[in-house]
């Protein structure tokens, strides 16, 4: 019964979202209207977010008899395994999609502000078409309440590797950011109809494009972070299609939130603002196709249906086609900006959207060529990680070269001089920098110049943070308490950016690994530490088996021990790695288990990795997305003390 | 300067990024793009120093840990069978008899040196070059999950 109540609950939110669509679409501004365009998009929302519930409780259930149930979960699962399973696969992944696109039309449509009636309503009902869109693809084409019959007396299961705390949380937050970009989009259509993208339009779209930006840096950091510790092998980005996927989004989105502060602030670049709002909802729904269709080979790889992949494709090309035709038409009505100097706060700004975008577009090239060989008869392809490293490192550089230039900059006219003349001891700590790793790496002149970079934009961060203590009366300590938000906001980005070019030029750089065979009570030098094998043992988990080595590691900082398992499911063919992670204040010491060595004495084939800095990543992430919540903090408080 | 001469200027230097980022793209697509081969086609397709992504079944019963400590096995098509070395670990997911995709290079009357091995990621996928150069051969058994 709970399956039929669920898809009732959906094909009765998939009525409400069209009814939004057309409701808010007819923009009337009668009071009960508009009332009536509120309450039925927070009713679709509820009622999608029941049909995700009733979906989680056949999960928790275990029932068997509906196909998802039966294809991705197994009655020995942990609980929290089992909820997770809800949203682990592609049927449910899909009514996430349409949860959160609904959901945020809701809470969208909740809090109107000062923005005028006739976009407020235009978005809502954008964002309606968006959600039943969604909708349409999950009841019709992949249906998480579909039945089976007969049905199995026990579950595949869940694949063992995604059985990971990360992993259950990273599919949420992507959707969050790729699903957040929809508002955005929703609000860029309302003001091309509206013929309008004022200063109060940006104010609105803001808070949405930070919520979306936030969401794919943790999402990506999460998957990530995933992938580092969970496949074994010490990678955290290999250029994947599924990664940029996530990617081009993240840079489009970071784009909208630097050009959507000037339009608000400036009512400049605003049809640019609109433009990028368009692109990044389309490659949110791009990255959805790629990852759902299989069309290109992934070390993820998710299921193959070219069916779905096709209909993901035909969203895509509805959306993209309603809003490039609407940009093209609209677009040059709209007012025109007022001017700035080529160098000023808003001219860094073009250049930090012209260098984010040229890159998306660098790295979409990237990961649809091998469609494009294939689809022109070339053959089968694949780009890889050379091809990226080349193309956008080299732009990433750039772009943070010139980035601590922009805050130091005033709207409108900016002194370049002065503010050159600030950054020097930013700048002579990068060169020293640069000097000191060309000389310690036998002039390895990449990985010297990227741990530069990475230098610059910290330092970069602290001038601009020192420059505003200045400003004002009283001792300069004291002002640090009373520095606006926005300012440690865009300090803590931009020195995460800084910290996380450190991190993963470091571990790119540097990293060292070593395959060797150990028997228990050997040892091997490794790193500048000697890692020693204790011993090897079995041991039971909930719905699992394992071996697990025992493992000392001696530096000079005294004796630790660590664990690596190899992973048993009965449910799985084969075993998954468990690596056993040390972390340093310099780094990882990154063990994985392998198979016993045949007539090895009882040796066991173990690989050890060291991981130069590689917390930097993840805490330079980190940074960034706390960077972005204290913005999302600044705005709210400004938008309650104007009101 | 004058506003126009500004404008001019950004213009020019933006022009400048784009052509210097799409130089980039072209040389990178030309020079690091890895070509799918299958066994059967790797004699032909196979230059010095050109990396290649080779794609086949594992074949059953080769997989073993030669005296250097590096991971051997056998890729086929049905026709052809070559031999893989890796150094690299291999994927939780590689057994005997499954798809799977080896990255690296080869020259002729060595085996395919492989720096990075895929295998398919659940119950149902399969790389899907492997399925191609699967059903090129007439190898293919039951077509793609529902």
């Amino acid at each position: 019964m709970i399956a039929e109540i669920g898809a009732f609950a959906a094909v009765l939110a998939l009525m409400l979202s069209l009814m939004q669509g057309a409701m808010g679409l007819a923009a009337s501004k009668r009071d009960s209207r508009v009332q009536a365009t509120a309450a039925i998009a927070q009713s679709a929302a509820a009622l999608v977010l029941f049909a995700f519930v009733c979906l989680i409780a056949l999960f928790v259930r275990s029932d068997f008899t509906v196909a998802t149930v039966a294809a991705n979960s197994h009655v020995d699962k942990p609980l929290i395994y089992k909820i997770a399973g809800a949203w682990g696969n592609h049927e449910g992944s899909m009514l996430l999609w349409s949860l959160v696109s609904a959901l945020f039309g809701a809470i969208y449509a909740s809090a109107r502000g000062k923005q005028g009636l006739g976009l407020w309503s235009r978005a809502v009902g954008v964002q309606g078409l968006v959600t039943a869109g969604a909708l349409i693809y999950t009841l019709f084409l992949s249906n998480p309440f579909a039945r089976l019959d007969p049905a199995p007396m026990q579950g595949s299961g869940l694949n063992p590797l995604l059985q990971d705390p990360a992993l259950a949380a990273h599919p949420p937050m992507l959707y969050l950011g790729y699903v957040g970009m929809s508002i955005p989009f929703s609000l860029a259509i309302a003001a091309l109809i509206q013929g309008n993208a004022d200063q109060a339009w940006a104010r609105a779209l803001r808070p949405w494009t930070l919520v979306a930006w936030i969401c794919l840096t943790l999402g990506i950091a999460l998957g990530s972070y995933w992938a580092y510790y969970e496949l074994g092998w010490g990678g955290w980005w290999f250029w994947d299609p599924v990664e940029n996927a996530s990617f081009m989004p993240w840079l489009v989105a970071a784009a909208l939130v630097h050009s959507s502060i000037v339009t608000e602030r400036r009512g400049s670049l605003a049809s640019w603002t609109i433009l990028l709002s368009i692109m990044g909802f389309g490659l949110a729904l791009l990255g959805t196709f790629l990852v759902r269709s299989g069309v290109l080979t992934s070390v993820h790889a998710f299921a193959v249906d070219p069916q779905r992949g096709i209909a993901v494709l035909v969203l895509l090309g509805v959306a993209m086609g309603a809003g490039f035709g609407l940009y093209a038409w609209r677009a040059p009505k709209l007012a025109q900006p007022s001017g700035f100097a080529a160098v000023s706060r808003e001219s860094m700004l073009v250049w930090n959207n012209f260098g984010l975008a040229v890159a998306a577009g660098v790295v979409l090239i990237g990961t649809i060529y091998p469609l494009i060989v294939e689809a022109a008869g070339g053959g089968l392809i694949s780009v890889g990680p050379p091809f990226f490293n080349m193309t956008v490192a080299p732009l990433l550089a750039a772009l943070f070269l010139v980035l601590p230039l922009g805050p130091m900059l005033t709207w409108r006219i900016g002194d370049a001089r002065a503010a050159l003349l600030r950054l020097a001891p930013a700048a002579a700590l990068a060169l020293l920098t640069l000097i000191i790793a060309l000389a310690s790496t036998g002039w390895r002149a990449v990985p010297a110049i990227g741990l530069a970079v990475g230098v610059w934009l910290i330092g970069g961060g602290l001038v601009y943070l020192w420059t505003r203590m200045q400003r004002g009366e009283g001792p300069p300590l004291a002002k640090l308490a009373i520095l606006p938000l926005a300012v440690w906001s865009m300090t803590l980005a931009h020195v995460g950016a800084g910290v996380l070019t450190i991190g993963a030029v470091a571990e790119t750089g540097f990293r060292s690994e070593q395959a060797v065979a150990l028997a228990p009570g050997e040892g091997v030098a490794f790193a500048g530490r000697r890692v020693t094998l204790l011993e090897v043992g079995e041991l039971d988990g909930p719905n699992y088996t394992a071996t697990r080595a025992n493992f000392r590691i001696d530096s000079a900082g005294g004796a630790q021990t660590v664990s690596a398992e190899r992973r048993f499911y009965p449910t799985a063919p084969t075993p998954t790695t468990e690596v056993g992670i040390l972390s340093g204040l310099d780094g990882d010491l990154y063990i994985a288990l392998g198979e016993p060595v045949r007539n090895g004495g009882g040796a066991w084939a173990v690989r050890l990795y060291h991981n130069p800095l590689v917390h930097f990543i993840f805490l330079g992430a980190l940074m960034m997305a706390l960077g972005g919540a204290l913005s999302l903090l600044a705005l709210a408080r400004r938008s309650r003390s104007a009101t | 300067m004058r506003r126009r001469d500004q404008r001019l200027m950004m213009i020019g230097a933006a022009g400048a990024v784009l052509v210097l980022a799409a130089t980039l793209t072209f040389a990178g697509l030309r020079d690091s793009v890895v070509y799918f081969v299958a066994p059967s086609e790797l004699a032909e397709k196979a230059e010095p120093g050109r990396r290649l992504r080779l794609g086949g079944l594992v074949v059953e019963g080769t997989v073993r840990r030669g005296a250097d400590g590096a991971m051997h096995f056998a890729v086929t098509d049905g026709a052809v069978q070559v031999e893989v070395r890796t150094d690299q670990p291999l994927p939780d997911l590689f057994r005997e008899g499954q798809g799977v995709v080896a990255e690296g290079s080869w020259r002729p009357g060595e085996v395919f040196e492989a720096d990075r091995v895929l295998a398919r990621h659940d119950e149902t996928y399969m790389p899907r070059e492997v399925a191609e150069a699967l059903k090129q051969r007439g190898e293919w058994k039951g077509d793609a999950p529902p």
